[in-house]
């Protein structure tokens, strides 16, 4: 681990430059992808890559030059083409950041459990085939696939003012989906994949319920075929941990992204309907509602030390009892707008600069088990598993669907629906929440897939949640 | 970048090395991506963000007695690092080969087939550009990114393959912003930069953009006649990329177009649809070593043709032609209508106009109906006339209808529309897409 730290450092150390100030961030990354389709083991995916991202600030005027050429006369020819950059924009730049303070300090990280092997290819196959092989018999299962994806990433961080941030994490991907069609409708059920990642090793694919989950996963993707569509009308909805990370991930955490805020944005991934000035005033949701950006869990997909650009990370509340606190901003965007933010400056990759992200995103326990969060419903529908999600770019029009719901009567869990859907506005969304699970509902999930960024950028991201009740909420189900 | 990066030379070079390394029984495939990038980014009309990139990575696909594993790996551009990276891929790759099982679905182009296509164009320079949009955006609030640089994609086989591709090019994506919040969005890509051409579509959206300035006008959700611009239906047809034309997607129930597919409906007599390669800035070979060919994917409103893999092709006995992993179209082109660009006011008489849609998701995705929302310039017009700009509201709608039952003309005039993704490198993708006048569009929020 950490193995070119040394030859790194000596070749930073002979870098040249006519910069007040510059960084350099190491990326190495090797990821294995393992699948079964229908019984059958594809071919395995193996990927290694490595690079370096060179950053300088050249009269208060910053660029950066990625390469994967990390000799020293390689590393010297980014660092140059970085330079010849800041002054070439020099006299068409929007910021000026010769008074921006930087980035010291050196700390280690590693993921949990990170010393412990992964299980061999051959022991990974064999599960994902015991798991596809438990799918029954039965000619409306006309497709199923068990996955496997796990990444190892180290990045060093190393800059003139001295800081040394160092980080190994390794990422795990357990996934499996079943599709049922009776012929004209088909609806597929799911567990893990784009829902749920974490870090660690074998204890991953225990905690996300892979193992001897196949059977089970089949018979609800055959419930779901035989199940009349979600009722449309205004109901209470359950939301489960796994849609719950989905509704934080997009009307809570791309809303609060201050670059959004303060337009980089507007292009591509959007604006945001919140302001500068909401932070400290706007009452976001009902007083139920406590959001966290908390970097300390340790499995969570996010969780690190330090930011991208160096920033040390903290857990800090950004909606408290409902009220809008802090926004996701890291030292650039803090420097820009004044406001206090968080350590959430990632890059994807080292080709990739760092900008303004989500890491996790949590909403902190309440005080209800399920069977209470469920007997306070009486006309409403318990959705599980994202499957769909839309939203306008300013984060406020939203539509959702899940794969899995079931009805809710006087208090009572009763039949199963398909094509569960919802919409609604954020702004109002959040204030019709009326209900917290507790702990014993709080889940910590993940997606590996948030895009964003020009040029485009996909970035792990944790979120957990408890399963949380919202009332009187536009629920409606599909065509077939 | 290292220059040798995108040179074909190198290439050669590392596929020599691997003929030599891996002989029979053994074969492999190789694929090799490479750009050197800049990307300047936008905000309030000045620069926000600018930074160059270097990229260069292979995909080895290692064979053996009906075992196959790929691995993907970024080189360096430095020699001796890169050839024993690429000896360490095959050995770890020879030592995974007898773990895997055989691979009944493992399909091969075993012939040796050439291609090669370079266009060297030169690329504008970046303080040119970047002087021509200060001057231009004076008094806008312009945000957006300029990419460009050299795209080199290649590929060859162990049975003597060798393609090659390589091509310059520009792509500057923009929106101009009222103080109103309401915008415009625009697009400039291609080989030749034209300080004429630029200056054209940046006035041209600045005229739209005093539109946007008057009062917002709010719909109640509803059903509207509605035109789409090319901008707006490529959302919806990137939408269908994913999966529906997929031989595997098809195979497996869960394609949007799984009812058109399986003959239980149609769309519109206007529609058809074409994967045209030939003149289209993709690679004329797949990833995998297949030529592409030119396909009819829907004719006339009946689906014809789908994107077969050779992994599909396998499976389900049926012929590659040339599809990638994910079997989408790359170079869309949908045949063109006859309703004049100029009379599309007119024609669209009361009702929406359309210039982007945003964020499309399936609410059923079997009913091939999916929603999303306005974004950018969308117009209320009554009689002909533009009206108010339209604030944001979401449709939902089923394919069948929109580009089916509910399609009234589409324009004669095409839109060619070059993607903009730059997600892990600069996509080669395009499409090719009229304007589509629709008489019911369903708003639900």
């Amino acid at each position: 681990m950490f193995e070119t730290t040394t030859l790194l450092k000596q070749r930073f150390a002979a870098l040249r430059s006519r910069a007040e100030f510059f960084s350099l961030r190491h990326v190495r990354q090797s990821s294995q992808h393992l699948s079964v389709r229908k019984n059958v083991a594809e071919p395995p995916s193996l990927s290694r890559d490595e690079g370096a991202m060179l950053t300088v600030r050249l009269n208060g005027v910053e660029a950066y030059a990625a390469t994967g050429d990390l000799s020293q006369q390689g590393l010297q020819l980014a660092l140059q083409q970085a330079e010849d950059l800041a002054e070439r924009i020099s006299a068409h730049a929007l910021l000026d950041l010769r008074n921006q303070p930087v980035a010291q300090g050196r700390a280690d990280y590693c993921s949990p459990n990170l010393e412990q092997p992964f299980p061999s290819l051959g022991d990974c196959y064999e599960l994902l085939g015991r798991e596809s092989a438990a799918v029954p018999h039965d000619e409306r299962l006309v497709n199923w696939q068990v996955s496997l994806g796990v990444s190892t990433v180290e990045q060093i961080y190393l800059n003139t003012a001295g800081a040394e941030n160092r980080q190994a994490q390794r990422f795990v991907f357990p996934g499996l989906s079943v599709t049922a069609y009776d012929g004209q409708d088909s609806q597929t059920r799911s567990l893990g994949r784009e829902n749920f990642g974490q870090q660690g090793g074998a204890d991953v694919i225990s905690r996300c319920g892979l193992i001897g989950a196949g059977a089970k996963v089949a018979d609800q993707a055959l419930q779901l075929l035989l199940a009349p569509n979600t009722p449309q009308g205004r109901r209470d909805i359950l939301l489960m941990p796994d849609q719950m990370m989905l509704q934080i991930h997009e009307s809570i955490g791309h809303p609060l992204e201050l670059d959004r805020i303060l337009g980089d944005e507007r292009n591509y991934a959007g604006t945001s309907f919140v302001k500068t000035t909401d932070f400290g005033t706007l009452q976001y949701g009902s007083r139920l509602l406590n959001v966290t950006f908390d970097p300390d869990i340790p499995e969570q997909l996010a969780s690190y030390s330090h930011d991208d650009d160096g920033t040390a990370a903290h857990k800090q509340f950004l909606i408290r009892e409902g009220l809008l606190i802090r926004p996701l901003g890291g030292a650039l965007s803090q420097f820009r707008s004044g406001l206090d933010g968080v350590a959430n400056s990632r890059a994807c990759g080292w080709n990739r600069a760092p900008i303004d992200r989500m890491a996790n995103l949590n909403i902190e326990p309440g005080d209800k088990s399920l069977p209470q969060l469920i007997a306070g419903i009486e006309h409403g529908v318990l959705m599980s598993t994202n499957r769909s999600w839309s939203i306008d770019d300013a984060r406020n029009k939203f539509q959702f669907g899940c794969e899995w719901g079931q009805l809710i009567e006087n208090g009572e869990l009763k039949g199963v629906v398909k094509n569960p859907n919802y919409r609604g506005i954020s702004a109002d969304f959040w204030r019709n929440l009326s209900a917290v699970g507790d702990a014993s509902t709080f889940q910590v999930l993940g997606t590996p897939n948030c895009g964003k960024g020009e040029p485009n950028q996909v970035v792990r991201v944790g979120h957990a949640s408890p399963a949380c009740v919202f009332s009187q909420i536009d629920v409606f189900g599909g065509d077939a | 970048m290292p220059a040798a990066l995108n040179s074909v030379d190198t290439f050669r070079a590392l596929v020599d090395w691997l003929r030599e390394a891996v002989k029979e029984p053994e074969h492999f495939t190789l694929s090799y991506n490479a750009e050197a990038s800049q990307f300047i980014r936008f905000n309030h009309a000045r620069v926000r963000q600018a930074g160059q990139v270097q990229q260069a990575s292979v995909s080895l696909k290692l064979i053996r007695e009906g075992h196959q594993a790929d691995l993907h790996l970024t080189l360096s551009g430095e020699y001796d690092v890169d050839y024993q990276r690429l000896a360490e891929a095959v050995q770890q790759l020879r030592e995974i080969l007898p773990l895997v099982a055989p691979d009944p679905y493992l399909q091969l182009n075993t012939d040796a087939w050439q291609s090669h296509a370079v266009q060297e164009q030169p690329l504008p320079d970046s303080a040119q550009v970047l002087e021509q949009i200060r001057q231009g955006a004076q008094g806008f609030d312009l945000v957006g990114i300029y990419a460009v640089g050299p795209i080199s994609r290649g590929y060859a086989s162990s049975w003597g393959a060798f393609g090659w591709h390589q091509a310059n090019s520009f792509n500057l994506d923009w929106s101009l912003f009222h103080a109103n919040g309401e915008a415009v969005k625009a697009n400039y890509a291609g080989e030749n930069w034209s300080n004429e051409a630029f200056a054209q579509r940046l006035n041209s959206a600045t005229e739209q953009l005093a539109f946007l300035g008057r009062p917002l006008k709010t719909l109640a959700p509803g059903q509207y006649r509605a035109y789409l611009a090319p901008a707006a239906l490529d959302e919806i047809i990137g939408m269908l990329c994913w999966g529906g034309f997929s031989a595997q997607s098809i195979a497996n129930k869960d394609s949007p177009l799984q009812r058109l597919y399986g003959g239980d409906t149609h769309l519109s007599p206007l529609v058809t649809m074409a994967e045209q390669v030939s003149g289209s800035l993709s690679p004329a070979f797949s990833g995998e070593g297949y030529p592409r060919s030119d396909l009819t994917l829907i004719q006339a409103g009946k689906a014809r043709d789908r994107l077969i893999n050779s992994r599909s092709a396998a499976e389900y006995g049926l012929i590659c032609n040339g599809a990638d992993a994910g079997e989408s179209p790359s170079a869309l082109s949908m045949t063109a209508g006859d309703l004049p660009l100029a009379e599309v006011l007119q024609q669209l008489g009361t009702g929406l106009y359309i210039s982007n849609l945003w964020y499309l998701n399936y609410s059923d995705q079997p009913a091939a109906r999916m929603t999303g929302l306005t974004r950018f310039a969308t117009f209320w017009v009554e009689n002909g006339q533009i009206q108010a700009p339209v604030s944001t509201m979401r449709f939902d709608d089923s394919v069948y209808s929109l580009l089916g039952t509910h399609l009234e003309a589409l324009t004669r005039e095409r839109e060619l529309i070059l993607s903009t993704g730059t997600y892990s490198e600069r996509q080669t993708s395009s499409t090719h897409l009229p304007g589509a006048l629709i008489n019911r569009l369903t708003l639900t929020l």
